[in-house]
């Protein structure tokens, strides 16, 4: 389903992207992992393309998606920080995003869900930074995309929100859906994905399943077998 | 682009800033009428304001609203709408609520002054157009200051730097190169100087038109001098023109390179 060939990003002198390789197939959970500055979330905007490679190919659903715009219809990103125009009020922002999209919207049961019907009215500017980012959510999971692309989602989120958002993952999953988390809380991969990739010097390090990462480090808690990954850098 | 521009105007006009605007210009104008009791007065009076204010206020308007809007701007991004869309509506709903603000503030004292009875309506529309060609001007400046410049103060701060050197410092310079090289025929290099500076342009272009030789200075004369009343005001106009188009075609040229 999506296809990075040889992708190379710089920032000045600063090296994110070397040469990165990465085939992602149709449906199922991956999470993307990494120490801090790896390249997780540039790797998602080249895809998103908010950020431009310097080298290298992105292919969405067998086509490139240099210059191009329409393919991000068929995807849903939800960004890692959730900032709105404060002067807005959170229905007049769902509403226009809907107003965007030439997409139908499902909005009314994900404002249920997440209890936000009372805030319907109030500015994004007044609401917690908890609220805001279950606004980000419902603006992410209404539309009815193939591709879902999650930074951090877990930001900020109270337990019960928590666990609305993982059986709403497990429920887009069910539909055939591919989603794409990235995220530093180990016990929620543990959870909910399926494989994982772990980005290490711009490049993919380790690319397979829970289950193999745990033998290959010889370690029983992802959370250390991750450590062990990452410990590898800083030695 | 149009739902883009829809929202960006909507977001303006809700700001307590554009109503500010709006009624300086309102108060401005009922002033100005009342004290000068003379229309075409007024109008030169009004131009040496607009020719300095539109400016200002179209590059603080721009850049605040470039760096304010950020991270709106990168929701935009993820959905499926081409990013250029997403950066020209923006700059349409500024530059058009801007000006909407210089119209209405002005249109009204003059309309209750009598406008549509007086010789003087060519002058004001003049004059209006030319405030609104400012506006577009100094705001696809200041976006594309603010495109290239990922800090904020920064920004900020060649923004206003651009405006102090095109309203005030460009002047001195180019008058002090007069007297140095005085001994050298200038005309030619006095007209394409002030080709390069929008706000000289304008004023040049309202002069020639309200046809006051005293006002007009070494510029205008030669600018007259060279190309006559109209052809002057035609070539000043089209110069203006161009001085939207190019601002504009950089702004997409850089888009295509611009990470967010």
């Amino acid at each position: 389903m999506i296809e990075f060939k040889n992708l190379h990003k710089r920032f000045g002198k600063l090296i994110v992207l070397d040469g990165l390789d990465l085939e992602i197939n149709k449906g199922g959970i991956f999470a993307i992992l990494g120490p801090n500055g790896s390249g997780k979330t540039t790797l998602i905007k080249c895809l998103l393309g908010m950020v431009i490679p310097n080298k290298g190919e992105i292919f969405f659903e067998k086509k490139s998606i240099h210059r191009q715009w329409a393919y991000r219809n068929n995807l849903n990103y939800l960004p890692q920080i959730a900032n709105f125009p404060p002067n807005l009020t959170v229905i007049e922002l769902i509403n226009m995003v809907k107003n965007l999209r030439p997409k139908a919207a499902n909005s009314e049961d994900l404002i249920e869900l997440f209890g936000l019907k009372s805030f319907l009215d109030k500015k994004l500017g007044n609401l917690s930074g908890g609220t805001k980012q279950k606004v980000n959510i419902v603006l992410t999971f209404m539309f009815d995309s193939d591709l879902i692309v999650l930074d951090e989602p877990t930001n900020g989120l109270d337990p019960i929100a928590l666990i609305n958002l993982k059986e709403i993952i497990q429920k887009e999953k069910d539909k055939g859906k591919t989603i794409l988390i990235t995220t530093h809380i180990m016990s929620f991969v543990d959870e909910v994905a399926d494989e994982i990739v772990f980005l290490l010097d711009g490049k993919i390090y380790f690319k397979g399943t829970i289950e193999t990462l745990k033998k290959q480090t010889n370690n029983d808690n992802l959370e250390h077998a991750i450590a062990n990954l990452i410990a590898k850098q800083y030695a | 682009m149009l739902k883009i521009l829809k929202y960006s105007f909507y977001d303006l006009m809700r700001s307590r800033w554009s109503y500010v605007y709006f009624l300086f210009y309102l108060i401005l104008g009922f002033v100005l009428l009342f004290l000068n009791n003379d229309v075409d007065k007024a109008v030169i009076t009004l131009m040496n304001i607009i020719i300095v204010l539109t400016p200002l206020i179209g590059t603080i308007f721009g850049v605040m609203y470039y760096y304010n809007s950020k991270e709106f701007t990168e929701l935009l991004l993820a959905q499926p709408i081409n990013r250029r869309k997403i950066f020209m509506g923006q700059y349409f709903g500024i530059s058009i609520s801007l000006t909407l603000s210089l119209v209405l503030g002005l249109g009204i004292p003059f309309v209750f002054y009598g406008l549509f009875k007086s010789a003087a309506i060519f002058n004001f529309s003049l004059l209006l157009v030319v405030g609104a060609f400012l506006n577009f001007i100094f705001v696809a400046l200041s976006y594309n200051i603010a495109l290239s410049t990922e800090n904020k103060i920064k920004g900020f701060g060649y923004a206003i730097l651009m405006w102090l050197f095109l309203a005030v410092i460009y002047d001195g310079v180019f008058l002090i190169s007069l007297i140095i090289f005085n001994s050298y025929p200038l005309d030619k290099f006095s007209l394409a100087a002030t080709m390069f500076n929008p706000i000289d342009l304008s004023r040049i272009l309202i002069l020639l038109k309200l046809d006051i030789s005293a006002l007009l200075g070494y510029t205008g004369a030669v600018f007259r001098k060279f190309f006559g009343t109209n052809i002057g005001m035609f070539i000043s106009m089209s110069l203006l023109v161009l001085w939207v188009v190019f601002p504009v075609l950089r702004m997409n040229l850089k888009l295509r390179k611009k990470d967010f």
